[in-house]
């Protein structure tokens, strides 16, 4: 459904995706996983159109992203980014119905579908007609969520959404988008360095380093058959470190 | 508010116009020429068969001439000398009789003479005068040992100083350069015995100070007429005949200087001036009403002169920093070329504006419009180019319209620096567009022309106060506007 071809990405001197290939299954999420840098946030902003190859294609649904197809796939995309994105002079309900209100929906249509993505996503309806400061930022990403989701697109790509939460809340949220990805059947890619989100979230895993693709398997496969010392070494440092200590 | 400013735009569009039933009285910059023009409308209310609408102190030779021409005045006093060798450039033209089918080809008319001759002459004090029996400029070649102190142009100019001396044959003992003002204190003192005036200077009169003859016809003849359209001439020909009945040959230069003197030296209103001349009592009165009234006139003109050229310069200013910002190589130079604009100083622009647009308001809303141009432009686009990048790629990804992501997105996120803009071009037109009374854009800056004109140092603080005042009321609007165009989500 999504598929990365031998994709090279420079920004000047340095590479940023090097010679990346990543299949994306349909209805299954598939987990960008590595550090700052690695290069996963490159594959989503390939995959939205925002940046384009030096090298390779990106194809979604068989189409090969370029300037004259991007218009009409992003309409199959949500996107959420890092605490959500949001348009600091719309309220949370504006921000969710930006989308809806461009397509021209009825008024009645963007409410009840408002509604129904509030209860989706957990957001305390009393929430939505206040501004983005105004909100904690789980609640600013629920919110980002439920934008992303407004039209019902296929796919969804998400780049560290969770990144900006305090660990109780992350831990919440966590469990709450695995039970909602596995409701809607979307498509999702997400992209994170966090590797118990990874486990939890992740159908498929691809390890990324310094712009290069390590690893691409299940969690199982990563841990019981890493392709390289780094793989070991980077699920040792975030699964085994702390239990380790705990075991002293 | 759109109904508002319509009505705004529709006013200012028609006040260019000319209004059946008016006669519309002009002056250059300069006292005397004030006083004529008053005395003018006052004979035209009078008369009572049109309406006198003052349009005075509009500046140099130039500018009144040209708003003559182009009908945006009517009258005007004028001299033989600036209209031969200035406006006509025939310097053979001496006499009305001579001029007069010269501007009646271009549609105007003049009047005989009104008596005086305002043109450069030699005074010595009375004593001196009596002392060595001078009475016309050759008187001076007797006495070479008599010191002169002239003003700079006078010493320099070829019909000033150096030709006078060669006409005459005249030779001083010691002739120095001093300031003007400074000249008549030196000659009072006694420090020098010979100085360069206007022969209609208010200070004659009060300093007792002897005009030298110029038997030998060395200066140029500056005798005062009206200038006038003649279609008003055939329009209210009872006006004009009471026109040309009380003022030609009814003024010789020592009742002009005596006049010059009221305005100069006593401080009188220029109204009441000209009602001392014809012998009525002051129209408007010297009462607290006029001065309200003219108040409020120069209020609404002024306003009229900022929200018009403050509304152009946002329909124009905005668009232009959108597209800066959007195309960021033709962007620059489209920033440099408003910022060229705002490096002329706004007299210049003004006056640039004459050749194309005439004298008036619609030249000055031009001027005014695009000197506000850069802080609305620059704003718009500093606020653009802030503007988070991530939130334009989401906007892109949701799939946004373009005119939609402008008005829901773009241009809201930009708002405080647009605002900001705004603010500042607005508190700034309001200053600049006391400058448009020197251009007959009146304002505010009609006081300020006036006070500057008659060495009035409370008119000039009157015009720069009101527009003081004005500039603090459209800084605290702009506050309260804030609060409707910032969205709440924005504000601090």
């Amino acid at each position: 459904m999504i598929a990365l071809r031998g994709v090279t990405k420079r920004f000047g001197d340095a590479v940023a995706l090097d010679r990346a290939s990543i299949d994306v299954i349909a209805g299954t999420t598939h987990v960008l996983l590595g550090s700052s840098g690695s290069g996963k946030s490159t594959v989503l902003r390939l995959i939205l159109g925002l940046a384009t190859p030096d090298e390779g294609t990106v194809l979604v649904d068989g189409t090969v992203v370029d300037a004259s197809t991007r218009a009409g796939l992003v309409k199959r995309m949500g996107y959420v980014v890092q605490d959500g994105g949001l348009y600091p002079h719309l309220t949370a309900y504006e921000n969710v119905a930006l989308g809806a209100e461009g397509q021209r929906w009825p008024r009645a249509r963007i409410d009840a579908r408002v509604a129904e993505l509030a209860v989706m996503a957990g957001l305390d309806r009393a929430l939505l007609d206040r501004y983005p400061r105004e909100l904690s930022g789980g609640e600013r990403q629920r919110v980002g969520l439920m934008r992303a989701l407004m039209l019902d697109p296929p796919i969804l790509l998400l780049d560290e959404p969770l990144g900006a939460l305090d660990p109780i809340v992350r831990a919440e949220l966590q469990g709450q988008l695995g039970r909602l990805f596995a409701a809607l059947g979307k498509t999702v890619v997400l992209v994170t360095h966090d590797i118990r989100e990874a486990a939890l979230l992740g159908h498929t895993i691809t390890l990324m380093t310094a712009g290069r693709i390590v690893q691409q398997g299940t969690f199982a496969d990563l841990v019981e058959r890493p392709a390289t010392p780094f793989v070991a070494q980077f699920i040792h440092a975030q699964t085994l470190a702390p239990s380790a200590s705990v075991g002293h | 508010m759109g109904a508002a400013l319509w009505a705004l735009l529709l006013h200012a569009s028609t006040a260019g116009a000319a209004p059946d039933g008016a006669i519309r009285i002009g002056s250059k910059s300069f006292t005397e020429s004030y006083i004529l023009a008053e005395v003018v409308a006052q004979l035209v209310e009078q008369v009572g068969e049109a309406r006198a609408e003052r349009r005075v102190g509009l500046g140099g030779t130039g500018v009144t001439y040209r708003a003559l021409e182009s009908g945006a005045i009517d009258v005007y006093p004028e001299y033989t000398g600036t209209l031969s060798h200035v406006i006509l450039k025939d310097p053979e033209l001496v006499t009305t009789d001579a001029i007069r089918p010269r501007v009646e080809a271009q549609g105007l008319t003049i009047s005989a003479p009104l008596g005086f001759n305002n043109t450069y002459a030699l005074a010595v004090r009375g004593d001196t005068a009596q002392r060595l029996g001078l009475r016309t400029i050759g008187d001076l070649a007797r006495h070479p040992e008599l010191t002169a102190a002239f003003s700079s142009g006078f010493l320099e100019r070829e019909d000033g100083w150096p030709g006078l001396k060669r006409h005459y044959g005249l030779s001083l003992a010691r002739v120095g350069v001093l300031e003007h003002a400074l000249q008549y204190r030196a000659l009072a003192s006694g420090d020098v015995d010979v100085m360069d005036v206007f022969s209609t200077d208010g200070q004659l009169e009060r300093l007792r100070l002897r005009l030298l003859e110029d038997d030998r016809r060395f200066f140029p003849d500056y005798s005062a007429v009206l200038l006038v359209r003649r279609e008003i001439v055939e329009r209210f020909p009872r006006t004009w005949a009471r026109l040309r009945e009380g003022l030609e040959g009814r003024i010789d230069a020592r009742r002009m200087a005596q006049l010059n003197a009221m305005a100069d030296l006593d401080g009188k209103r220029v109204a009441e001036v000209a009602a001392a001349f014809l012998g009525a009592d002051s129209p408007e009165g010297h009462g607290g009403r006029a001065v309200v009234a003219e108040l409020y006139a120069l209020t609404k003109d002024h306003l009229v002169l900022v929200l018009v050229s403050l509304a152009a310069a946002i329909a124009l200013g905005l668009p232009m920093g959108v597209v800066a910002a959007r195309y960021r190589r033709a962007g620059q130079l489209e920033l440099s070329v408003i910022a060229m604009l705002q490096t002329i100083p706004a007299l210049a622009l003004l006056m640039f504006m004459i050749p194309v647009f005439g004298i008036g308001k619609g030249p000055a809303l031009v001027a005014l419009s695009l000197y506000a141009l850069l802080p609305i432009a620059r704003g718009t686009y500093a606020g653009m180019i802030a503007i988070d990048r991530q939130l334009l790629e989401i906007a892109s990804v949701l799939g946004l319209g373009r005119l939609r992501r402008l008005l829901r997105v773009d241009l809201p996120l930009a708002s405080i620096s647009i605002m900001a803009g705004i603010k500042t071009a607005a508190v700034m037109t309001v200053g600049t567009a006391t400058l448009a009374a020197f251009i007959g854009g009146g304002g505010y800056g009609s006081l300020i022309v006036r006070g500057l004109a008659l060495d009035d140092t409370a008119t000039i603080l009157a015009g720069a106060a009101a527009a003081a005042a004005m500039a603090l009321g459209f800084h605290a609007l702009f506050e309260l506007l804030d609060r409707l165009t910032i969205p709440r989500g924005l504000r601090r």
